[in-house]
């Protein structure tokens, strides 16, 4: 999709669209996949997030978007002590990856409920992101649409299933991928979708048989 | 729709006898399925955000390595006594590119076009017409559409970031961006738009992206002035009727290619050019001491 305004845009707290907006995304992506405020944190960090992330702040921005700030959000420079007021614990290490985009960050999170998930994302320039792993499973998708992460047991007509949800809900599908681990196993499905996505919509998605859980990552601005 | 060519862009607002700005605003209207009215409110928040970003500068503010700070208030001093060679239009283009690259550095906040290391250049063609009287908002959103437009094509065609294309992709679109939107702001048609865009990449092709220990500082800042006034220069050039030889598609489609073909050590690695000197070198083992 072209978005003029990631052209002229993010608004944001610099130094880096990459380093800086792109990297408070990244923690924002992973504190809305966990599906809670996270407590824990560790995050490794590749390639240029390594080299120059200190200097252009990528490790307080990581730390903002997990706390959920946005990349205009001026508390970003003093994240690590809003971390602290708000009970988020950190640490930061590189991380050794093959082949990996060289401005990647590798998140595993941990809420209060004891729920954890871990992310690998990019920050591919201009403050846009790509989400390349999540739990171990490899995906792609960028957070510039609303996107929705079902994951559901490998049967037959599920994919239907949940397809009729979003259209009889007027959601139109912009991208879709699906991986599973084995025939008859689980699955994780993507959907990148025009249209936010109704609370109701959502339980319906949730309450489908064999749907094993949903995240809703709802773009931003919208 | 998407804006894939400055050909296409040409195209339609012959077509139908639209300016090339509302050709933009109309991509945007379709691809985010929203009204004229949200897509402009949205482009006035942008607009506001940069306006922000340079009267919000503050002369003593420093960056964390503390190599940067300072010169958009020497700028202005000096700019006070109306003795500079750049006259008053000009020398405050410079004032502001400087401050806005500064505040950047300093995490402060600033509007990416299209990246945050080139923040300072389409604020500081603008901001200063705006602020003489020269040219009302709405006038400067259309420009800033425009801009975006080209952004567009360039970030399709080519790239737009420097660890991709070296520093033409990023200061050399931006200075395109900023050539097209002053060239609209003074009723310039679409073929001058396409021109004066073209002129700003060429002068800065192959600019390589060198930054002293891996910061958005040095050089960065001081090239937002050079971004600046290539898109002054470039759209008096176009608007006096001058074209570039080669056409914009092309030209575009060559700063990619050059990006393509530039050393690794050249793309934002900080291991080339200026960080690479026995000096910048230094502050980078500074910054690592600090750490």
């Amino acid at each position: 999709m072209l978005d003029i305004f990631e052209i002229l845009g993010p608004i944001m707290v610099g130094p880096s669209s990459s380093h800086t907006a792109g990297a408070v995304r990244i923690g924002r992506m992973a504190r809305t996949l966990l599906g809670e405020p996270p407590v824990k944190a560790d995050i490794g960090l590749y390639g240029s997030f390594a080299e120059t992330g200190r200097g252009h702040g990528t490790d307080r921005a990581l730390v903002a978007g997990l706390l959920g700030m946005k990349p205009d959000d001026l508390r970003i420079p003093e994240s690590f002590s809003v971390a602290k007021e708000q009970g988020l614990s950190f640490v930061f290490h590189p991380a050794e990856l093959r082949e990996a985009h060289p401005n990647t960050a590798v998140l595993t999170v941990e809420g209060a409920s004891g729920k954890k998930t871990k992310v690998q994302a990019a920050s591919i320039g201009g403050g846009r992101i790509r989400v390349d792993q999540l739990d171990g499973v490899a995906v792609d998708f960028t957070g510039i649409f609303n996107t929705l992460i079902v994951r559901h047991m490998d049967v037959p007509g599920e994919l239907a299933t949940l397809t009729k949800v979003l259209s009889d809900g007027g959601i139109n599908i912009a991208n879709m991928s699906l991986v599973r681990d084995r025939r008859g196993g689980s699955v994780m499905t993507i959907f990148e979708i025009d249209q936010p996505v109704p609370a109701a919509e959502l339980e319906q998605l949730k309450a489908v048989p064999q749907v094993l859980g949903v995240i809703y990552y709802e773009k931003e601005d919208d | 729709m998407a804006l894939n060519s400055m050909q296409e862009i040409f195209e339609k607002a012959a077509s139908r006898s639209i300016p090339f700005w509302r050709v933009v605003l109309e991509t945007d209207m379709e691809e985010r399925q929203v009204t004229e009215e949200q897509s402009m409110e949205k482009m006035r928040a942008a607009w506001h955000a940069m306006l922000e970003s340079v009267v919000s500068y503050q002369g003593d503010q420093r960056s964390r390595s503390g190599l940067v700070g300072g010169d958009g208030a020497r700028m202005r001093r000096y700019a006070a006594a109306d003795t500079t060679y750049s006259g008053p239009y000009v020398q405050e283009v410079i004032a502001t590119a400087l401050s806005v690259g500064e505040s950047n550095a300093c995490m402060r906040k600033i509007v990416a076009a299209p990246t945050a290391g080139a923040c300072g250049v389409l604020p500081a063609v603008l901001v200063p017409l705006y602020q003489m009287g020269r040219a009302t908002e709405e006038e400067i959103l259309q420009a800033l559409y425009t801009a975006s437009g080209i952004g567009a094509v360039v970030s399709f065609r080519a790239c737009i970031a420097g660890a991709s294309g070296g520093c033409q992709a990023e200061i050399g679109t931006a200075s395109a961006m900023a050539a097209g939107a002053l060239t609209s702001l003074r009723g310039g048609d679409p073929q001058q738009i396409g021109h004066a865009a073209a002129m700003a990449l060429k002068n800065l092709m192959g600019l390589v992206c060198d930054p002293v220990a891996g910061l958005v500082e040095v050089p960065c800042v001081k090239r937002n002035v050079v971004g600046s006034v290539n898109a002054v220069s470039c759209a008096d050039m176009a608007l006096a009727g001058v074209e570039s030889r080669i056409p914009v598609d092309e030209v575009i489609d060559c700063m990619g290619e050059v990006g393509r073909r530039m050393p690794m050590e050249m793309r934002e690695t900080a291991l080339g050019g200026l960080a690479a000197t026995p000096t910048g070198k230094a502050v980078k083992e500074r910054m690592e001491q600090q750490d």
